[in-house]
């Protein structure tokens, strides 16, 4: 049972990028040469094309690097068409080099039967520019108390099994949706978060929460349940997967358990990588997100391990939200912020411009690492192979323009902010699915 | 004005005063300001010696009566005239029946005397209200006239008159000050 | 020129709220004489837009706004189209057809003052939103310790006890006193401290014993809700008011006592101390309209001090 992708079909890509630095990780590539797409996918470096509609791009101080992929996103259908739908999702991840999206299941309904991930299915095939695929609830209606058919759903074709959205509060059910799902050899993905000591909590514990009288979300809240999810995972056996890590004490977890041999994978947002909980004494709603900012210290940590490949992969958890859902005090906003368009600029301007991370490893923890996590094809720059990539400007700086969002939401942590790093072109399945050459 | 010029001046205002006075009230000098203020403590002492009786005295401060405040800027924006530091107001006699005579250092647009005549009135009701300036230098904005003047003083609109005080500024003396020519 | 809000003591420097208690020192004849009115702000039209029931401070900016001639208008949440469901920025749009010159707010959420003034034209006067800041009632507390001590505050020390974990008034006055050079002490539990209870620049002690070396001891009103099993906070009102219940034995001689009100006797307060006619309570509310006169009109006025050279 393979996780699968539906994309909407179109034109096979023609076209040629001169003197472009091509970054392939995977192949241990990094020179600059001619890259040729011929009918959609990567032609032999000497080759001349063929084909008549032959787009020549100029390719001096840009970079090709693998196509990304996100493994946490957020597509609100069925149920929340207004704030997002896979046709505006889509182009979002294509403006941000993405060539294959996986969306959560916490819609309305909720993903938790094969019908209604075959519905999604056939909606992508008519509207999604960018591939999609799909995760299926670990429990009916995200109730946290009986498991859905993993089985069938991952004949469906789902990725991965998550509740994200709500934590599953009760140790049993996590114990056993690890127990149930090797049978898919599909893996479960946790939103870690003890309820309890979450109660009523719109930003991290700390410093700033104090001077503001905001109702914290301690940092123990998530370590605690990360530690108990993979001592249950060590128990179990099976595969899990840490969504959006945020705090030095997951890392510690996941070290341990990466340590003593757990199939154990995880994640982190951009906005963890590049913000911290100092932001908040705006008050700006776009900035309330859960897991919350926190503080430089784990920042830091955070950015390290992403260096280091303790953490796995950079995945967006792009959350779109209605405009009456955010433009209200920031103790009754609504949590996330959308994340697909900006998720390379941002973690390029605060990271890899600093110095702290190589646009080589970035590349290869949006792209190449989370394919491998998610069991598809990887996005490569070989020759032969299926044309999924994107070129970035890394000297291009731009400033994020809130209402110019092709997302049909507009809540973004970076609105009205300069970013230095831009994804100008984006090939994906072999289509060429966003230019900004400029 | 010299110091000398100005307590003859005083002097002058002091007799006045006393001339003027039919005992249609109780005479009470009361000062705007702080050099009005400090005027006032002056004329105070000056007709008190030559009555031969003490006569009252206050101060008054007219920030929350003038008529600029309530008027409309932009986005409520105060033109940039404004913004006195505001001082006390007191006023420690009986103001019903009294004769007040206001006094300020320099009477121009009359805008600051029609504020504290209109002060006066939140507090009591006085039988007459009297005005003695230092200085009146013209371009008046309201139908406002002293009833003692020290020297009137013609001048620009450009000029500004500094009254200086001991009691503030060291020194007693008026200056005319013109603005710096242009250079180019 | 910007528009001037009033959201947070962040808003304010030692000089501006310097000015602010002379401006309301100003003003205290004026509430004393016959004429309690002055037309400084005629002509400007306040708004009052309060979603939580208050009584107190909303008679105070009332009479306020009142007192210095400007048209004033009550919005209580209660019984408006609030309660059909409009949302605070379409609330804060439609008021906007009243051009207000400054719109006082007070909401349980924090950021609604933010809110509204990114949404108006008009000046924001935060009179408390959630458990964030309420900076009116800081200057007046300001004051009424100035009238109370002297206008020398610094060096002077401060105990506050109580809720600090939950109070928009702790949060102000903590930065307010501090700013004037005050010491100040927070003696609570634990559990209603904040976490990280050191990046308020505060002395912290659990032991209410610890108020005994203070100048003032400020009160704060201890919710019953915090006992409540789903909270835990404290076990039982009857336990705090053991420990933390300021009674005359845990009071020096010449201790000034204070409270923001409404005061709950016998739980933080005795009843003794409430009716000892040495506390600063009542001073406190009469402070209030004062104070409350001086940030309308510095609202409008602004901070900039300049003495006058020209007569007029």
């Amino acid at each position: 049972m393979t996780a699968r992708l539906w994309a909407a079909g179109g034109k096979a890509a023609d076209l040629v990028v001169r003197s472009v630095r091509v970054v392939d990780p995977q192949e241990g590539l990094d020179e600059v040469r001619d890259l040729a797409v011929a009918r959609g996918r990567i032609a032999a470096a000497d080759k001349a094309t063929v084909g008549k509609d032959l787009r020549v791009v100029d390719g001096r101080g840009l970079v090709a690097l693998p196509g990304f992929v996100d493994l946490h996103a957020h597509f609100r259908v069925p149920g929340r068409e207004d704030e997002e739908d896979l046709v505006t999702a889509t182009a979002a991840a294509a403006a941000g080099g993405y060539v294959a999206v996986f969306g959560m299941a916490n819609t309305d309904p909720v993903v938790d039967t094969a019908p209604v991930l075959r519905s999604l299915a056939e909606r992508a095939q008519r509207e999604a520019s960018v591939a999609c695929g799909f995760f299926a609830a670990v429990t009916r209606d995200l109730a946290g108390r009986q498991l859905t058919e993993m089985g069938e759903l991952a004949a469906a074709g789902a990725v991965g099994f998550s509740d994200d959205g709500r934590p599953l509060e009760s140790s049993l059910l996590v114990r056993r949706a690890l127990q149930y799902a090797k049978i898919t050899g599909r893996f479960v993905a946790i939103h870690a978060q003890d309820a309890s000591l979450t109660q009523g909590g719109v930003m991290h514990e700390g410093a700033v929460s104090a001077r503001l009288g905001l109702v914290g979300l301690p940092a123990v809240a998530e370590s605690l349940d990360v530690g108990r999810a993979l001592e249950i995972a060590a128990y179990e056996g099976g595969r899990i997967h840490v969504c959006h890590v945020s705090v030095r004490g997951s890392l510690e977890h996941i070290a341990r358990a990466k340590q003593a041999g757990v199939a154990v994978t995880a994640e982190v947002a951009p906005h963890h990588l590049c913000l911290t909980d100092e932001e908040v004494r705006s008050l700006d709603p776009d900035l309330k997100m859960n897991p919350p900012l926190r503080p430089e210290a784990d920042r830091k940590a955070l950015v390290e391990a992403l260096r280091e490949g303790l953490l796995d992969c950079v995945a967006t958890d792009h959350a779109p939200h209605a405009q009456h859902e955010k433009e209200v005090p920031f103790e009754a906003a609504a949590f996330g912020t959308i994340g697909l368009e900006t998720a390379f600029a941002a973690i390029h301007t605060a990271c890899v411009l600093e110095g702290d991370l190589s646009l080589s490893v970035l590349a290869e923890r949006m792209s190449q690492g989370p394919a491998r996590i998610a069991g598809i094809p990887v996005p490569t720059l070989r020759a032969g192979a299926p044309a999924d990539f994107c070129l970035v400007d890394p000297a291009r700086t731009w400033t994020v323009d809130r209402q110019a969002q092709r997302s049909r939401s507009r809540n973004s942590a970076w609105a009205g902010r300069d970013l230095t790093g831009k994804v100008v072109l984006t090939v994906a399945g072999g289509r060429l699915v966003w230019e900004d050459v400029g | 004005m010299t110091a000398e010029q100005m307590r003859r001046t005083l002097v002058r205002i002091a007799h006045e005063i006393l001339e003027k006075d039919h005992g249609a009230g109780t005479l009470a000098i009361v000062g705007i300001h702080t050099r009005g203020a400090f005027l006032a403590q002056r004329l105070r002492g000056l007709v008190g010696e030559f009555a031969g009786r003490e006569v009252p005295s206050g101060e008054l401060d007219i920030s929350f009566y003038r008529d600029d405040v309530a008027s409309r800027g932009v986005l409520g924006a105060v033109p940039s005239t404004l913004n006195p530091v505001v001082k006390d107001t007191s006023l420690p006699f009986e103001i019903d029946g009294a004769t007040v005579v206001l006094v300020d250092d320099v009477l121009f647009s009359g805008r600051t005397i029609r504020a504290a005549v209109d002060a006066l009135f939140d507090y009591g009701r006085p039988v007459r209200i009297q005005l003695a300036v230092l200085i009146d230098r013209g371009h008046r904005e309201l139908p406002i006239r002293p009833d003692f003047v020290g020297k009137n003083l013609p001048t620009a609109l450009k000029e500004r008159i500094e009254v200086r005080m001991t009691e503030a500024d060291g020194v007693d003396e008026v200056v005319v000050v013109r603005p710096p020519r242009s250079t180019d | 020129m910007a528009k001037r809000d009033l959201l947070s003591m962040d808003d304010l420097s030692r000089a501006d709220v310097e000015l602010v208690l002379d401006t309301a020192e100003s003003f205290l004849p004026v509430l004393h004489r016959e004429i309690k009115k002055v037309p400084t702000l005629r002509g400007r039209t306040i708004i009052n837009l309060f979603y939580e029931s208050s009584t107190r401070t909303l008679a105070s900016f009332e009479l306020a706004g009142k007192r210095l001639s400007a048209d004033v208008m009550n919005i209580r949440a209660r019984g408006s189209s609030v309660d059909k469901g409009e949302s605070l920025k379409d609330t804060t749009l439609t008021l906007s057809a009243y051009s207000p010159d400054i719109i006082v707010v007070r909401h349980p959420q924090i950021g609604a003052c933010k809110l509204v003034s990114a949404c108006s034209a008009a000046s924001v006067v935060n009179a408390g939103d959630g458990k964030h800041q309420h900076p009116t009632q800081c200057l007046l507390d300001l004051f009424t310790m100035r009238q109370a001590l002297g206008r020398e505050l610094d060096g002077r020390s401060v105990a506050i006890v109580g809720d600090i974990l939950h109070s928009r008034v702790a949060r102000s006055d903590i930065q307010g006193f501090l700013m004037m050079g005050m010491e100040v002490t927070l003696v609570a539990p634990p559990t209603l401290l904040p976490h990280e209870v050191e990046a308020l620049g505060a002395k912290v002690s659990f032991d209410i014993a610890d108020i005994r070396e203070a100048d003032v001891v400020y009160l704060l009103r201890m919710q019953t809700e915090r006992q409540d099993a789903g909270a835990n906070f404290i076990p039982s009102l009857r336990e705090y008011a053991a420990l933390y219940g300021v009674t005359p034995e845990r009071l020096r001689a010449g201790q000034r006592v204070m409270h923001p009100g409404p005061i709950n006797r016998g739980v933080e307060i005795s009843a003794a101390v409430a009716d000892d006619p040495e506390t600063l309570i009542e001073q406190q509310v009469e402070s209030g309209l004062a104070v409350r006169m001086a940030i309308l009109y510095r609202t409008i006025v602004g901070m900039d001090e300049r003495d006058d050279e020209e007569g007029a």
